[in-house]
């Protein structure tokens, strides 16, 4: 792991990235890595996130600043910036079930193809996508997600990089740690190893490729 | 009584000692305050908590204790937080004793549609079709109609949120249940007849001799 600033951070991020934002109506998300992106304009990117948030808040600013190209998310109905470029044309939107959401991040970072899973079938969902039968029973083919960049926030991050979580931040922050090629961490609080006790650590140092230094 | 308050007081009367529920937005909400007394149950916010609580006195909320809608809720005493992934773990994998949802459309099969309108609103699906696909049980809570029209129609005509069939609808009117892909009327609100169900309702819809007054 090494430590970077948030300028750095982002510097390290090429127009047309891929990137797994973490975080619940903007709810642990890493707000102070969303605000370098707006400022350094990165461009064409790929966002795959719970939901836009609302204008101005979290992944909101990104979409208002309008960098993104298209988003893969469950949830757009609370930032009426989203749907209006949506409408438009501007912004490429899927929209994907919650739970296959989040399951095909897990499957893109525990080595899985992907996964089969009732939900979605018989809806708009399904279309073009494989149907499997497995003991009687029907699923979708879902494919796994993976990220060039995973923007983490954590509720503490030792020296060495071992993340924990706080109560609702937690959310899709752990599981897209696994996800991305390249694992970027903010965290509330930075503490001495040891502070998270092994039975506590969340998600493990060796994920974490930086960790934003307090400013 | 409000009609909002006669739907989320009748469906309350559906929870039962130790369940794990999850509530969608809107009216389902509400079902929260009308828990029966002497009966603890389990709530669950889909963004990884259950235990969830009222919200907190006026200052005393925290930035990442939160609700499905982004609002500050509190823990109750043995709550736990997790993943969204375990999350969803819960609903899909018929750990959710029961859910409550809002509704757009249900048709006499019990399909319900509750996550967009093509043209005009695609908010996205969140939870919700993994929370009617997975959770052992499925009521639906809403208005009989909107803007004069049934919401309780043949067949549904905006997208379905699953294949899986919801068991019961309440509304201010009536409770339905939904059975081997019929529509039953069990119970009429407090002052309203039967025939005034059926006539509010397009579905096809079985109403034996005696129908029950919710019992409010």
């Amino acid at each position: 792991m090494q430590t970077v600033s948030v300028e750095q951070s982002v510097a390290m991020i090429p127009d047309g990235s891929t990137l797994m934002i973490g975080g619940f109506m903007a709810v642990g998300t890493p707000e102070r890595v969303i605000d370098e992106i707006v400022r350094q304009q990165k461009r064409d990117l790929t966002l795959i996130t719970n939901d836009t948030a609302v204008p101005g808040r979290g992944v909101g600013k990104i979409i208002g600043a309008k960098l993104a190209r298209k988003i893969i998310a469950s949830h757009i109905g609370l930032n009426p910036e989203t749907q209006r470029q949506m409408m438009a044309g501007e912004l490429e939107v899927e929209l994907t079930p919650q739970g296959t959401l989040v399951e095909c991040i897990r499957a893109g970072g525990y080595g899985l193809g992907g996964i089969l899973t009732p939900t979605g079938l018989g809806t708009p969902v399904e279309d073009h996508k494989q149907k499997v039968e497995v003991n009687g029973k029907s699923y979708l083919l879902e494919a796994a997600l993976r990220a060039n960049f995973s923007l983490v926030q954590a509720f503490l991050a030792d020296y060495i990089g071992n993340l924990s979580y706080a109560l609702t931040a937690r959310n899709f922050n752990p599981v897209m740690a696994m996800a991305g090629d390249t694992v970027i961490v903010s965290a509330d609080n930075i503490v001495p190893v040891g502070v998270i006790t092994p039975d506590h650590v969340v998600t493990p140092a060796p994920i974490v490729d930086y960790l934003i230094t307090n400013s | 009584m409000e009609p909002q308050v006669v739907i989320a007081r009748r469906i309350a009367q559906e929870l039962s000692e130790g369940m794990l529920v999850n509530l969608g937005i809107g009216i389902p909400t509400l079902v929260a305050k009308y828990v029966p007394q002497g009966i603890h149950v389990f709530f669950q916010s889909e963004n990884g908590l259950i235990g969830t609580g009222a919200p907190p006195e006026e200052g005393m909320m925290h930035p990442t204790l939160t609700d499905a809608g982004g609002r500050p809720v509190t823990a109750l005493p043995g709550a736990s937080t997790f993943d969204s992934a375990m999350s969803f773990g819960l609903i899909r994998g018929g750990h959710v004793d029961l859910t409550v949802l809002g509704g757009l459309q249900v048709d006499q099969e019990g399909y319900l549609a509750n996550w967009m309108i093509p043209g005009k609103m695609v908010p996205g699906m969140g939870g919700a079709m993994d929370l009617v696909t997975g959770a052992k049980r499925v009521i639906v809570a809403m208005q009989h109609t909107a803007k004069g029209a049934t919401k309780i129609v043949k067949k549904c005509r905006l997208p379905v949120t699953s294949l899986r069939p919801i068991d019961m609808v309440v509304t201010e009117m009536a409770v339905i249940t939904f059975r081997d892909g019929r529509a039953t009327l069990v119970e009429t609100a407090p002052g309203v007849s039967a025939a005034q169900v059926a006539a509010a309702t397009e579905a096809e819809l079985t109403v034996p001799s005696q129908v029950p007054v919710m019992a409010l």
